[in-house]
C-alpha cells in the first residue's frame, strides 16, 4: 500500500474515527450511572448543555478552547446535582421515565430559545476539535473509571448496584454515591457534546433527542456493562458497522440503508440473547470454552 | 447500657408488629431475642438498624438517640447486622463482600488512588488482608475468592457474619445466624458469637435454636405478638410461666 492510498483511506474514514471516540465517551456516560444500578436517560440533555455552553462561549468570549471545554464539562455536572436530589429517590423504570422527561424539557427549552436560534440551532460553530482531543477525553474518562474500580468507592458502587438497602446498613451513603455518579456521567456527556459541536460546526436541538440516548444505551448494552471498557467496545463496533456494511452493499448491489437497520437490529437481538454480558465478555467466554474442552479431552 | 430500647412501637396499618418493647444490651453482652413466628423479632432488628423508622418510642445507643436516623448513619455509629434471608452481594466474591463491610473503617480518598500514591496501595493491601483474616475467623478462608452466589447456605451465613464484623461494630445484630446449618456448624457459630462478645462487641441475637440461645446468651428477652413477655437470665426465662405458655410449652413438657 502506498503512502497516498493510506492518506486516502484516512480522509475517507477520519470522521468515522472521530465518531467512534465521541460515541465511546457518550456510552461511558450512560455506563457511569449504570455502574451503581441507576438507569439515567438524561444524557442527551447533558450533552446539549455542554454543546450550547461551549458554542456560546466560543462565539461571545475570547477564552481559549480548553476553558470552554472545561465549562462544558462542569456545567452539566452542576445541573445534574439539583436534578439528582429528587429523581434519584426513584428506582428502575420510574427513574428512567423521570430522566426522559428532563431530557425532553431541556430539548424543548432550546427549541424555544431565540437567543440560540430556536429549532434551527447554532450554525457555523468554529471547528476547534481535533481527533486527538476526542481521544484524550475518552482516555481521561476511561482512566477515571479504571481507577474507581477496585477502590473503596468502587466497592461501594458495586454494593449499591447489588443490594442498596444492605449497602446502606454497611454505612454506605448510597444517595451521595448515586449523585456523584450521575454528575460524573453528566460531565462526560457534556464534554462529548462540546467536542461534537466543534467538530460538526453546528448545535441543533434535534441532535439531542431521545433516540440519541437510545443509541448510547445500545452501545453500552452491546459492548457490555460488566467491565468499564465494555461500552467503548460497543460504541466502536456499532459506529464502524455502517461503514463496513456500506462497502459490502456496494459490492453485492444492495441498498445500504435498509441493510444497516436490519443488521443493527439483528446485532442487538443476538447480543441480548446469546451474550448478555456484551461483546466485551467474548474473550472470557472463549477462554472458558477452550478450558472446558481441554478438560474434557484430558478426562 | 450500650443499647437501650424504650417503649418502641411500630405499626403496619392497624397492626402493631412491635408494641411498647423495651430492652437493654450491655457492653460485651450477648442478648438473646426469642419468640414464636411473627412475634416481631426481625421487625425489631429492622427498627434498630434503621431500615424502617419506629412509630413511637426511643432507641438509644450510648446515650444518643438513633431512632429515625437513616441506616448508613446508624451503621456509622457502630451498629451492623446480618439478615434472616441472607443479603450478601451475590456477584461479589466472599472477600469483596467483607471488604464492603469494612467501608466505614477504611479511609482512602480516591484522589490518592488516581495519582498512584503508594499509601493508597498500602491501604488496599491492608484492607484486603484484614478481610481475609476475618474470613479465616469464620472458617471461610479457603473460599475467599468464590462468588457469594456460589457458596452454600451455611457458608453464606458465615461470610455475612464476617461482613458485619468488618467495621468493628459496637453492636452486632444477628438474625437467625444458624438457620439451615448442621449441628457441627451451629457449634462453630456459638463459639464465634462468644468470642465476638469477649472481644467487646455486644451481640443482639435473634434465633430459633433455643438451645443455642440458652447456651450463649447472658440475658434473654422474649417477644410475643410484639410485646415483651419476659426478660432475664436464660435460667429465669426458662422458668417463667408466661414464656412456657407462649413459647417453650412444647420444650418444657418434653
Amino acid at each position: 500500500m502506498s503512502l497516498e492510498s493510506l492518506q486516502d483511506l484516512w480522509l475517507t474514514y477520519q470522521s468515522t474515527v472521530a465518531f467512534i471516540g465521541l460515541n465511546g465517551l457518550l456510552a461511558l456516560s450512560v455506563y457511569t450511572t449504570l455502574s451503581c444500578g441507576q438507569l439515567s436517560l438524561a444524557q442527551a440533555a447533558f450533552m446539549a448543555i455542554g454543546a450550547y455552553a461551549s458554542a456560546i462561549l466560543t462565539f461571545h468570549s475570547g477564552l481559549p478552547f480548553a476553558v470552554n471545554l472545561a465549562a462544558a464539562t462542569l456545567l452539566p455536572a452542576l445541573v445534574a446535582v439539583p436534578l439528582g436530589l429528587p429523581v434519584l429517590r426513584l428506582k428502575g423504570v420510574f427513574l428512567a421515565i423521570a430522566t426522559i422527561g428532563f431530557g425532553e424539557v431541556v430539548r424543548i427549552f432550546f427549541v424555544n430559545l431565540d437567543y440560540t436560534n430556536g429549532a434551527l440551532g447554532l450554525t457555523a460553530v468554529p471547528q476547534r476539535t481535533s481527533i486527538w482531543m476526542i481521544y484524550a477525553a475518552l482516555s481521561a474518562a476511561l482512566f477515571v473509571l479504571w481507577r474507581i474500580r477496585g477502590s473503596r468507592a468502587g466497592y461501594a458502587l458495586e454494593a449499591i448496584r447489588e443490594d442498596e438497602p444492605a449497602a446502606r446498613t454497611m454505612g454506605i451513603h448510597a444517595a451521595r454515591y448515586k449523585l456523584a455518579m450521575l454528575a460524573l456521567g453528566a460531565s462526560f456527556a457534556g464534554l462529548a457534546g462540546a467536542l461534537e459541536a466543534h467538530y460538526t460546526y453546528m448545535v441543533s436541538p434535534s441532535t439531542y433527542s431521545f433516540t440519541r440516548v437510545v443509541d448510547m444505551l445500545v452501545y453500552a448494552v452491546v459492548g457490555g456493562t460488566s467491565v468499564f471498557y465494555g461500552p467503548v467496545v460497543g460504541a466502536t463496533f456499532l459506529t464502524a458497522l455502517p461503514e463496513i456494511l456500506r462497502e459490502i452493499s456496494a459490492r453485492v448491489g444492495l441498498a445500504p440503508g435498509p441493510l444497516r437497520l436490519f443488521v443493527n437490529g439483528a446485532v442487538l437481538l443476538l447480543v441480548i440473547l446469546f451474550l448478555p454480558e456484551g461483546i466485551s465478555s467474548l474473550p472470557r467466554r472463549v477462554r472458558a470454552w477452550l478450558r472446558s474442552r481441554r478438560e474434557a479431552h484430558a478426562a | 447500657m450500650l443499647l437501650s430500647l424504650q417503649g418502641v412501637r411500630r405499626t403496619f396499618g392497624g397492626l402493631a408488629a412491635v408494641d411498647d418493647a423495651s430492652l437493654e444490651v450491655g457492653v460485651g453482652e450477648v442478648h438473646g431475642l426469642i419468640g414464636p413466628n411473627g412475634a416481631g423479632k426481625t421487625t425489631l432488628l429492622n427498627l434498630i438498624s434503621g431500615l424502617i423508622p419506629p412509630t413511637s418510642g426511643a432507641i438509644v445507643l450510648d446515650g444518643e438517640r438513633i431512632d429515625g436516623l437513616p441506616s448508613h448513619l446508624i451503621a456509622a455509629r457502630g451498629v451492623t447486622r446480618t439478615y434472616q434471608n441472607i443479603r450478601l452481594f451475590p456477584a461479589l466474591s466472599a472477600s469483596d463482600n467483607v471488604l464492603v463491610g469494612a467501608h466505614l473503617k477504611r479511609s482512602s480518598p480516591l484522589w490518592r488512588r488516581m495519582i498512584f500514591l503508594p499509601s493508597a496501595a498500602a491501604e488496599e493491601r491492608a484492607a484486603r488482608q484484614a478481610s481475609l483474616e476475618l474470613l479465616d475467623r469464620v472458617g471461610m478462608s479457603e473460599r475467599a475468592s468464590e462468588r457469594a452466589s456460589n457458596l452454600s447456605y451455611g457458608e453464606q451465613r458465615r461470610v455475612e457474619i464476617a461482613r458485619a464484623l468488618a467495621s468493628s461494630p459496637r453492636v452486632m445484630l444477628l438474625d437467625e445466624p444458624t438457620a439451615g446449618m448442621n449441628p457441627g456448624e451451629v457449634k462453630a457459630i456459638a463459639d464465634l458469637i462468644r468470642g465476638v462478645a469477649r472481644a467487646g462487641h455486644s451481640v443482639l441475637l435473634v434465633e430459633h435454636n433455643v438451645k443455642l440461645v440458652m447456651d450463649v446468651s447472658d440475658r434473654i428477652t422474649v417477644l410475643d405478638f410484639g410485646k415483651v413477655i419476659a426478660d432475664g437470665t436464660p435460667a429465669e426465662v426458662a422458668r417463667d410461666p408466661a414464656v412456657i405458655a407462649a413459647y417453650l410449652g412444647g420444650e418444657a413438657a418434653a
